[in-house]
Formats: C-alpha cells, structure tokens, sequence
C-alpha cells in the first residue's frame, strides 16, 4: 500500500470499518459480536476492521471469549429476535468450529419452520495463504456454497467490500463473506507480508451491491478467467500479460459464490468459447468443480475448448515460503494454462 | 441420583386456589394423552417419521411455561412436545405437523423435532443436542440490548452438558448478565446412557455454579416445586439478575425415541420411579385437599382424549404440501 493523495482512496479494511460504522448509525439493530473486536488499544479484530468501534458504539462491540460455536450461536439467536448481528472469526479456519450454528441452525431456520423464521445474520471470515501454516490458510468458500439458505460472497475490492457489506446487513438472510488477508491493506502490526493494493475510490454517499452478481473486470474476447478474492487480482495481472502476447482474456470477479453467477460467466463464456477457473484452494471439491459443471451443463458444446481449473495442489496449506508459493496459483500458471488452451 | 426433597414428598399445594392448580393438572395431562396418543398413532403407522417423547417430564415443561408471560420466548429440542404445549402450540398446530401437513406448525417442513410458532414465543425446537443453549443466550442478548424485559428459557437434558455448545453458551449469558433461565430436565438419561457415567460432578448445578450462576436441584416430578423456582428464575432474569438455572430431577417413562424399549433402565428404579409420576402426585393433592374428585379428574382426562381423537381425525383429512412447496422458504 502506497501513500494515497485523495482521502477516499481506502482500503478494504477501511472500508468495511466505514460500512459497518454507517450501518450501526443508521439502524440500533445492528452490533458487532467477535473476538478482540472490543478492546481499547487492541487490534480491532484480527485484521483491524473494527478498529476504534467500541469508542464509538460501547454498548454495540460485543467481545466474546474464545468460542466461536457458542458465539455463533448466540449471532443465532439475537437474528432470530430481531437483531442484525455482524458476526467475525478471527481465521476463517475457525469456522469450522462455528460448523454447527452455521449450516444446522443459521442456514436452516427459514426453511424447517415453514418460512416463519428469519436469520438476518452477518458472518465474516477471512482466508487465504499467509504464511501461517495450515490452520491459519485454508480457503473455506468451497465448504459452504452448497449450504441451501446460506448467501456466500467474497469481496476482492474496497469498493465491493463496502456494498456487499451494507447489501449483507440489510438482508433478511443469512450471509457469509469471505475477506481475504493478503488483500485487506491493514496497516501497522498487523500489516501483511505480500499484500496487493485492493484500495479503491469510495463515492460520496450510500451505496448497496447485489449479492448474486458476478463483476467483469477486464472485457476479452479470447478467453474467460474467473477467479475471487486474491485469485481476481492474479487472473487481471495474468490477463494484462496476455494481452502483451496477444490474447484477450475477459476477467469476472465471481463476487458471489452462492448463488453463483452463471448468467454473467456462461454469457462471457459463450463469447470468448474458453474457460479457465482460478481457485486458491485444493482442486478437488472446490467452488471450481461447481461453476466448471454448472457452465457445462448450461452451454454443452457452445464452449468450444474444454475447461481448466488453475488450483492448488490437493494439500494442506504449507508453511515454507519455497512450498507456499507453489501452493497459490500465481500468473505463469494462469498464463500457461491459458496458452495452452488457445493454441491447443 | 438424590434429592433435597424425595420425590415421593407430598406436593404442597397449599398457598394455590384450585383453579390454577387444576390448570396445572390439566395441561400436564393434555401433554402426556398428546404423547401416548402420538405413540400410537406411529406405531401403528399412521404418522410418518420419528418420536422422542416426554411421558413423566410434563411437570417440567408446565410448571416452566406457567412461569413465563406470553412474551417470553423458549428453546427447546428434539424431546419436544411437552414444551410446545405448555407454551400455548395448539394440540391442531402440532399434530397437523406430524402428519406433514401444509397446515401444520411448520407446514409440514419441520416434523416433530422442530415444532415452531414465533407467534407464541417458541422458535423451532433445535435437535442438535445443547445446539439451543447458545441461541437462546443469544436471544437473551437482543432481550437486553433492547431493553425488552423479555426473558428466554432454554430447555435442554442431562445429555447436552458435555457438549461444547451447552458450556460456551452458559458461559457466555453469564459473563453478559442476560436474561435467560437455563432448564436441564435431568430425566437421568442421554439416550441409553446414564447421566453418572458423563459427569464426575454429583450435580449439574454445582457445574452450573463454576460458571457464576446460582442453580440448585429441584424435584422435577413436582409441578409446584418448578413452577416456584421457575418463578424466582424468571424474576430474577427481568429485574437484571439473570441468568439462572434450575436443574429438574425427572424420569423418561417412555423410550428414547421410537421403539425403544428401555432395557438400560433397572426395573426397580424404573418402577420407582413411575410411582412418582407428577400427574399421580398432583391429582393426589387435589383430592386430598378437596379440590377435586378422582371422577372429576378422570373426565378432565376423558375430554381431553376425546379432544385428540377429534384432533386425529381432521390431521389425516388435512392438506399435504405440494411439490411446488419443495423449494420455498429456502430464503427469507
């Protein structure tokens, strides 16, 4: 992150933090609930994104103790009465203990009570590879697209960030979005080692973004790349390449994974007649298998070349940087993949 | 398992007019004719699914209910009829939901674990064993964030206190001073399991009591015994003294779920234990207090039998969901 001459270039820590401000503001309903999200010269969450709230809404910055299935759970309850809790892990691996409130109670309330309950419950969870090993890495998106009743999302810009959380708050299910570290330009002591600039222009005033819509970032005709969250970024740096070789890739932020976007990838798709699915996570079982059959099913044998998935290795996350580095997909593989399907 | 007060102590009814006592014996006999009525509607194959039944907790559930004002919410679980009947779900509601019904509770998506009317202050029964200790902590936060005066109470069995959920959750509404009163109906066993093989401790209060909230052991079995405590819990959760815990000593007449025979109960302490069936113990002083005759009692029971039946015949009449209801209420 460099020094930005205009005040509203922020990043997407701090742009979450203003969206979260300004919906504490506008409705008395809204409150925060996570660990070390609340304490007076603390961090502000794991990754700063709450910094300062508790000065501002003391009786709205919840800090819980180090349980995330009871305060989940609790998120749970408080939705159900009404409430619209923003409910944070510090690792999105951490969710895995949350497992139960999330898809047995959250996702399913609605449903198994004949539509008489409403969970209006916010989760957020940051993943990626950072360096941390295993249990600090995972990519956890591919273990919830398939939770009916569940809303998944994940923000890769600023300006995403601060409508799709907004759009999250006020919506009367239950949402879960993916942050990812490398990209949310914290600063100080918990500043990350090889972050991209995420930062973006935030316009004057209110602004929500839909929650089931892909972005296209970059238009092509000769390929389509679909990534999310880190891998966006990597698929535009790659697609920016290619055109230096003469290929033009489209680039969709998938944005929502749940429900995925097929309308804007299969019409991307159908253009360009190659898909590539970037995916920082393990190949097998990822979101990419899924938008890979469902693009399938859509279009048969309107895609004119098959389809690659660019995706880690089926491993835990590594901890050596040597091993780390080969586990996240990076450009020359987006690019090599790419390539060989053009000129295949 | 011992008590302060035996089980088989007289119930002191004395400071009660009758006709709330009555009340009380009504509805405790409403719950355990919908349990035995239930009973044979499934094995008999009328009713599709599964059953865990209540028959020897009413008191629990009832004396619990009549503590609370409509307002207040519960939590139950998968052992949940008894709960939804003493919170004021209709015998129709319910039984149309066991059928599947478009018309019942849950319109017919829920099914016996998951009974709900947010009308009546009853979210759906969670079934994931101590899954609902959190949420209803949690509940009890939005209760004091909004400064409501509601109060939760949260039901659950002697089975959820080695979960995780049950102690995070407990400890959570302690630390948060919320207002919610925390119900173990100890019926002694989780599942097949006895309660002593799962905990060291001699009580689940004196558990309770290392999270900072008070709890003491009361007879389960003795309606007046649980409304009493669940009265003081309740007050003491809406002046701002929350939470509480009552831990009720009771016994599963029936078995776990379905067909279960309940081999692992000893026969002496089974039999035991039947005499102190709360519904006997009321009904006997009422009549010895002279509120009531044993014919008096008997027709309350015979009306309420021809209730259900009357009940059964409109569930098997009532409309099923159709395929076009397979996919809705996915979202809100």
């Amino acid at each position: 992150m460099t020094t930005t001459t205009t005040p509203k270039r922020v990043s997407i820590a701090e742009s979450l933090r203003g969206a979260i401000t300004e919906e504490m503001e506008r409705d008395p309903k809204v409150f925060c609930l996570g660990e070390d999200i609340a304490v007076p010269g603390g961090w502000g969450g794991a990754f700063t994104v709450t910094l300062g709230l508790e000065e501002r809404f003391p009786d709205r910055m919840i800090n819980t103790p180090i349980a995330e299935l009871g305060f989940f759970g609790v998120g749970v309850g408080a939705a159900l009465m009404g409430m619209r809790p923003i409910v944070d892990v510090q690792y999105g691996d951490f969710l895995f203990l949350a497992m139960d409130q999330i898809v047995n109670n959250a996702a399913k309330m609605c449903y198994m009570s004949g539509g008489q309950c409403k969970v209006p419950l916010v989760m957020r969870a940051p993943v990626g590879a950072t360096g941390r090993g295993s249990q600090h890495a995972q990519n956890l998106e591919r273990y919830f697209i398939g939770v009916p009743g569940l809303k998944v999302v994940a923000v890769s810009t600023a300006y995403d960030a601060r409508g799709i959380l907004k759009a999250a708050v006020r919506d009367d299910n239950p949402v879960l979005i993916f942050e990812h570290k490398l990209l949310y330009g914290s600063k100080g002591a918990r500043a990350e080692s090889g972050a991209i600039d995420a930062s973006s222009e935030i316009p004057e005033g209110d602004y929500v973004l839909p929650l089931d819509q892909a972005a296209i970032r970059r238009e092509g005709n000769d390929v389509t790349i679909v990534g999310w969250l880190l891998t966006a970024h990597l698929a535009q740096q790659a697609a920016d390449r290619l055109a230096d070789e003469g290929v033009q890739a489209e680039v969709i932020d998938a944005r929502s994974l749940s429900p995925i976007d097929f309308a804007t990838i299969c019409a991307s798709v159908e253009k360009t007649g190659r898909l590539v699915i970037v995916e920082e996570g393990p190949k097998t079982g990822g979101v990419g298998a899924e938008i890979a059959a469902g693009v399938t099913e859509r279009l048969g044998d309107r895609a004119r070349a098959s389809i690659r998935r660019v995706a880690s290795a089926d491993i835990p996350v590594p901890f050596t940087p040597v091993l780390e580095n080969a586990y996240v997909p990076d450009v020359p593989r987006i690019m090599a993949a790419v390539l060989d399907m053009v000129k295949g | 398992m011992t008590l302060t007060n035996p089980p088989q102590a007289k119930i002191d009814i004395d400071s009660y007019e009758a006709g709330f006592l009555l009340g009380l014996y009504e509805r405790m006999v409403q719950i355990r004719e919908f349990e035995e009525g239930v009973k044979f509607l499934f094995l008999e194959g009328t009713m599709p699914g599964t059953i865990h039944q209540c028959q020897g907790q009413e008191a629990c559930a009832v004396g619990v209910c009549t503590a609370l004002e409509p307002t207040d919410w519960i939590t139950s679980t998968f052992r949940g009829h008894g709960h939804a009947l003493a919170k004021g779900l209709s015998v129709d509601e319910m039984l149309f939901e066991l059928f599947g019904a478009a018309t019942g509770c849950a319109g017919g998506k829920g099914g016996s674990m998951h009974m709900v009317n947010m009308d009546k202050g009853m979210i759906p029964s969670i079934a994931i064993v101590a899954g609902g200790v959190p949420v209803a902590a949690g509940m009890a936060l939005a209760f004091k964030m909004q400064q409501t005066g509601q109060v939760a109470a949260c039901f659950f069995g002697d089975g959820a206190i080695a979960e995780g959920a049950f102690h995070e959750g407990v400890n959570m509404a302690a630390i948060w001073d919320v207002p919610v009163v925390f119900i173990c109906e100890n019926n002694q066993y989780g599942a097949s399991t006895h309660v002593s093989k799962v905990m060291r401790a001699a009580t689940i209060a004196e558990r309770l009591s290392s999270y900072g909230i008070d709890g003491r052991r009361i007879d389960g079995n003795d309606v007046i015994a649980v409304y009493e405590a669940a009265r003081r819990a309740v007050d003491d959760c809406r002046a701002g003294r929350g939470p509480a815990f009552l831990e009720l000593l009771t016994y599963r007449r029936t078995g776990h779920s379905r067909r279960d025979a309940c081999h692992y109960q000893p026969k002496p302490e089974r039999e035991q234990w039947l005499e102190y069936d709360p519904i006997v113990r009321l009904g006997q002083a009422l009549v010895e207090a002279g509120h009531a005759t044993t014919e008096e009692l008997d027709a309350v029971r015979k009306q309420i039998l021809t209730s259900f039946d009357d009940a059964v015949e409109r569930a098997k009449t009532q409309p099923q969901p159709t395929l076009a209801d397979l996919t809705t209420h996915v979202l809100a």
